[in-house]
């Protein structure tokens, strides 16, 4: 396609393209844009499907481990489509001129990040809930912003990524829904697991930011802001784990009505950059699994003759 | 690596419906894409029919001084006709013409 420029973003000026993106406008693969804003959706779209990568290496665990074999099926397939969400994501980001081979070298190398909840262990059934219910919940607040992104492939990919997502959500609550109406032991299997997931879910959207010196928010990159997100998922989620009788472990945690906004601990930022620079409980061992997984599958891209291939 | 390409996928939701473009996979060739295009596109019965193209295939028109040109073209469009009033003229004039 040729790079013709457009009246609205003429080629090569940037504060055009800042007022059509600030205005609600859309960006395309092929049109001109600022070199400091593709960096900007790169890093965005390129950490955004690391962590659909590697965020199925704690459910692939639970895989041979599923009570039952509509659960493993459940399970399998879910794997399946975050893997799938990583596809579209590196193929989303490779037309801003990152090839892929690039950014899994980069991600096996540990140069780039992912979500900080993919860097910890997984104990029992009760976290396969959790995660598929609650970090999958907290990711599709975001998922959902990210609809109206002025990068326009990834708000498309957003849309059917999103779709996906709710049947995980579903999924996870189901498992949850099982485990609370069964025995005892069940619930505090349950109970256990949030006690753990707590902490990574609450510093999963970052800390808050100064709106007014986020580029990417600027830039509609993404539309919302961390604390509006996490805001947003304990509007919605609080209620619903509550009412089935599992307890927060946040004594602080409570809707402000006057403000309208919940209150809440602040969450332990310093293990928050910790983890997603490497340093987290599983990080390393999730990394050298992907190491080696990606050795193994060596022959599959080989045959192929191309690098497409980068299967779980 | 150089044998990769890039398709444009294009899938159809149901019988008779247009095709509408979903998204593109990387492959070295036409059937390997349409592997990739099944699974991200079609892995719940989503999807009736599936096309792939090669992105180079594609030659794209998005000038709007010929695709939005600020000319008044309402002559072409059925809403560019207001006859409201000239049709109640026209019965009453019907009307009184009447023996």
């Amino acid at each position: 396609m040729d790079q013709q420029a457009r009246p609205t973003q003429p080629s090569g000026d940037a504060e055009a393209f800042y007022a059509h993106v600030g205005s609600g406008g859309k960006v395309e693969a092929d049109d001109w844009m600022p070199d400091e804003y593709r960096a900007a959706v790169l890093k965005f779209v390129e950490m955004h499907a690391n962590s659909e990568l590697m965020g199925v290496l704690p459910e692939r665990d639970w895989i041979l481990r599923a009570p039952n074999l509509k659960r493993k099926l459940a399970l399998t397939s879910k794997i399946q489509d975050e893997v799938g969400h990583a596809q579209l994501l590196y193929r989303v980001a490779e037309d801003l001129g990152k090839p892929r081979d690039a950014m899994l070298a980069d991600l096996l190398a540990g140069k780039t990040k992912f979500h900080n909840v993919f860097h910890y262990p997984t104990r029992s059934w009760g976290d396969v809930g959790i995660i598929a219910w609650l970090v999958d919940a907290a990711a599709i607040v975001s998922q959902q912003a990210l609809r109206d992104s002025s990068y326009a492939p990834y708000a498309r990919t957003m849309k059917k990524i999103c779709w996906e997502e709710s049947v995980h959500i579903m999924h996870g609550r189901d498992v949850v829904l099982t485990l609370m109406n069964g025995t005892d032991a069940q619930r505090a299997l349950v109970q256990e697991a949030l006690d753990r997931w707590w902490g990574p879910l609450m510093q999963m959207h970052g800390p808050p930011t100064d709106p007014a010196r986020d580029k990417d928010l600027h830039w509609r990159i993404k539309a919302k802001n961390n604390e509006q997100l996490r805001q947003e998922f304990l509007s919605i989620y609080v209620p619903r784990i509550r009412e089935l009788g599992l307890r927060i472990p946040d004594p602080v945690l409570r809707y402000d009505a006057p403000s309208g906004r919940w209150e809440y601990t602040e969450p332990d930022w310093d293990e928050l950059r910790a983890v997603v620079t490497g340093h987290g409980p599983a990080s390393q061992q999730r990394l050298e699994f992907r190491r080696l997984n990606f050795a193994d599958t060596q022959w599959v891209r080989d045959a192929l003759g191309g690098s497409a291939a980068a299967a779980a | 690596m150089s044998s990769e390409q890039v398709w444009e996928v294009f899938r159809q939701e149901a019988e008779g419906d247009p095709m509408v473009h979903g998204g593109s996979v990387n492959a070295p060739d036409a059937e390997l894409a349409l592997h990739y295009a099944r699974e991200f596109y079609g892995r719940r019965q989503e999807s009736h029919r599936l096309w792939v193209v090669p992105r180079e295939a594609i030659t794209e028109l998005d000038d709007p001084d010929l695709l939005k040109p600020p000319f008044d073209r309402s002559f072409k469009r059925p809403g560019g006709y207001i006859i409201k009033h000239k049709l109640e003229a026209a019965k009453a004039r019907a009307a009184l013409d009447e023996p």
